[in-house]
């Protein structure tokens, strides 16, 4: 597969440098007390969410884990309205009924990002199932962890996907730890690709700290949904910087040496370079421009979330039901 | 009126309103016949044993446009997909700040009666009230529940239609022409003016018994039922106890953090109730077991006319 056009490879890089420094802040200011509960970034991981959603079309819908903002950023949500759901505002996504873990736009087809590990993967296959009902060429996206690769919703969802040919991407984000414990104690096989078999679909492994690679993975499979093909599952072997949270006693297990590894594959820097070597049209500072562009991105959006008012005391009691 | 079974009602709400909207679509583990007749195989999914999956997929569903019913069967099978109804069902409307709707029915039979063992003779209807974000309904006739699971299926809202085995084969009239019983309102199913019984489902059908038997003793119960738990109709039913000053719940569940509770309080805790109140109010619930097999203890264990009607003179202290 060739390369995306030079316009589209800025943009990949526009997007996961816009995840990194939306966490990077969102990370100070949970340290500094302005954003509440649990943070967990996705530092190290951005090239999966972009290279999926960039082979996807604006309909098309995907669903997200505890380790959300990512999937959000990458399937274009509104930075400001994200930041102020993390601050616990009113003009938040969830008018700060929702936090972190639980940033969702139903308009751009983020399904949600999910607390509760495996727990989205069903629920965004009844996405595909709509689709299919409706005969669109909508697609769905699953996107979720090794851990949540044990968890029995994956292998039901996976298995009714299969049987009924449900335009489905699932993408698991191997980052080889599962919260603390590595998935190499837990993962019967350590490719959770192979278990694609099992259901007589195509796994595919890609390294997902390599966008390009993702994007075609991605948009192999995106093809084959559309056709009516059925499912693909596609293992991103890629790995976060950081802790599961961003707790202050947050456990990890991980060595140093560890981490040092995969930090030098820093999915970033490697568009980066590929974009300096191989189209020889990115400067220095077309990328310095870039990343202050990015920043200046992120600080209107926490001049946003601040200057919104937190919700009245007794907002609690709305939107317990639909009218 | 032409009399059909409880069973041929509630199939009768699901064949009209599939007819009525296309966007309805059915998932079980066992498709019936006389939906997949009418509407194919595609609307009327045969489903993986995955009700974990099911209950998943339909909310996915919902938030696409569709307004899926998801059959458990018996309850018993939906404790597997309990992740889906408490930490996706019931909270994804509210916990996403209202931004999507999830018009989804989720079918249920309960009760036991039918020397079935413990895993399949249960009520735990409670549990599932205790969620916010759920609409839940109990319906005790035949006309009730083609009435409230066609109001189910047009909510906007996850909702879950418990419904009583023992009930299944009750033949009751039910009008040909549509017709919705509303989500929310209770229903006084027998006027009196000494007593009255608050009864659940099958329950219902006993207290209407036993007030058969104590009208010949010249006792007036009244006989409430208040068709959903979610949400309850209180005002009903402290009317009813207002009037009467004697409260009787009657379950075919357990007694503890039971609906039973939940009604006996919303009785006590409203002061101008309270104040007509004339005896203690009183609990007919199953005992507080695992339901049994053998037809001695099963029906040792289960509430029933014979119970109410010693409940009753026990409360009005006759007899």
């Amino acid at each position: 597969m060739p390369y995306p056009t030079p316009e589209t490879q800025r943009e990949m890089l526009r997007t996961m440098q816009t995840i990194r420094r939306f966490e990077e802040r969102a990370s100070d200011d949970y340290h500094a007390g302005d954003i509440y509960g649990v943070v967990h970034c996705y530092i190290g991981e951005e090239a999966v969410a972009t290279g999926i959603c960039a082979a996807l079309n604006d309909d098309d819908q995907i669903i997200s884990t505890h380790r959300g903002h990512g999937h959000c950023i990458a399937k274009g949500a509104n930075l400001d309205r994200m930041m102020a759901e993390l601050y616990g505002r009113e003009d938040g996504y969830c008018k700060g009924k929702g936090g972190s873990m639980h940033i969702a736009d139903f308009d751009i087809g983020m399904l949600g990002a999910n607390g509760i590990v495996a727990g989205g993967i069903s629920i965004v296959t009844g996405a595909g199932l709509a689709a299919q009902l409706e005969g669109s060429d909508r697609v769905a996206v699953s996107f979720f962890g090794d851990g949540a690769s044990n968890a029995g919703p994956f292998h039901e969802s996976l298995n009714i996907a299969a049987k009924w040919k449900l335009p489905m991407l699932y993408v698991c984000e191997n980052n080889l730890h599962s919260a603390q414990t590595p998935a190499s104690r837990t993962l019967a096989h350590e490719d959770v690709a192979a278990r694609a078999a099992g259901y007589g679909i195509p796994g595919v492994i890609v390294d997902g700290n390599d966008v390009f690679a993702v994007y075609e993975a991605a948009s192999n499979a995106v093809a084959r949904a559309r056709a009516g093909e059925g499912p693909t599952l596609i293992e991103c072997k890629t790995y976060r910087w950081r802790k599961h949270t961003e707790r202050p006693n947050q456990p990890d297990q991980r060595t140093q040496e560890e981490i040092d590894i995969w930090m030098k594959r820093d999915p970033i820097a490697r568009l980066v370079d590929h974009l300096k070597s191989q189209q020889g049209q990115f400067s220095d500072e077309e990328w310095d421009a870039m990343d202050a562009a990015v920043l200046k991105s992120i600080e209107a959006s926490v001049v946003y979330a601040k200057a919104s008012p937190f919700p009245a005391p007794e907002a609690a009691l709305d939107d317990l039901y639909a009218d | 009126m032409r009399e059909i079974t409880f069973a041929q009602a509630a199939m009768e709400a699901l064949v009209e309103e599939m007819e009525r909207d296309p966007k309805i679509f059915h998932m079980s583990t066992d498709a019936p016949d006389a939906l997949v007749e009418k509407f194919g195989e595609s609307r009327v999914r045969a489903t993986p044993i995955a009700e974990s999956a099911l209950t998943g997929m339909a909310i996915g569903a919902a938030s696409s446009g569709f307004r899926p019913i998801v059959d458990w069967r018996q309850v018993t099978f939906a404790f597997v997909a309990m992740d889906q109804i408490v930490n996706q069902a019931a909270k994804i409307h509210y916990m996403f700040g209202g931004q999507a709707q999830f018009p989804i029915l989720y079918r249920a039979s309960v009760g036991g009666g039918g020397r079935s063992a413990a895993q399949h003779s249960q009520s735990p209807y409670s549990m599932f009230m205790n969620m916010a974000g759920l609409k839940i309904t109990l319906a005790s006739t035949p006309y009730d529940v083609k009435g409230l699971l066609k109001s189910a299926i047009r909510d906007n809202n996850p909702v879950i239609a418990f419904e009583s085995n023992r009930l299944a084969g009750l033949k009751g009239d039910v009008p040909q022409e549509d017709y919705t019983v509303p989500i929310g309102k209770a229903e006084v199913k027998r006027e009196g003016t000494d007593i009255t019984v608050v009864a659940l489902a099958w329950q219902v059908q006993e207290a209407l018994a036993a007030a058969e038997t104590l009208a010949a003793e010249g006792v007036s119960v009244e006989v409430v039922d208040p068709r959903t738990l979610i949400p309850m109709d209180s005002e009903t039913i402290r009317a009813s106890v207002r009037k009467t000053g004697r409260l009787i719940v009657a379950d075919e569940a357990g007694p503890t953090a039971g609906a039973s509770a939940e009604i006996a309080t919303l009785v006590t805790e409203d002061p101008d109730t309270f104040s007509c109140l004339k005896a203690p109010p009183k609990r007919i619930c199953a005992l507080q077991v695992p339901i049994p097999y053998s037809p001695v203890l099963e029906d040792h264990v289960f509430p029933d006319r014979t119970k109410i009607v010693a409940g009753v003179r026990e409360v009005l202290g006759i007899g």
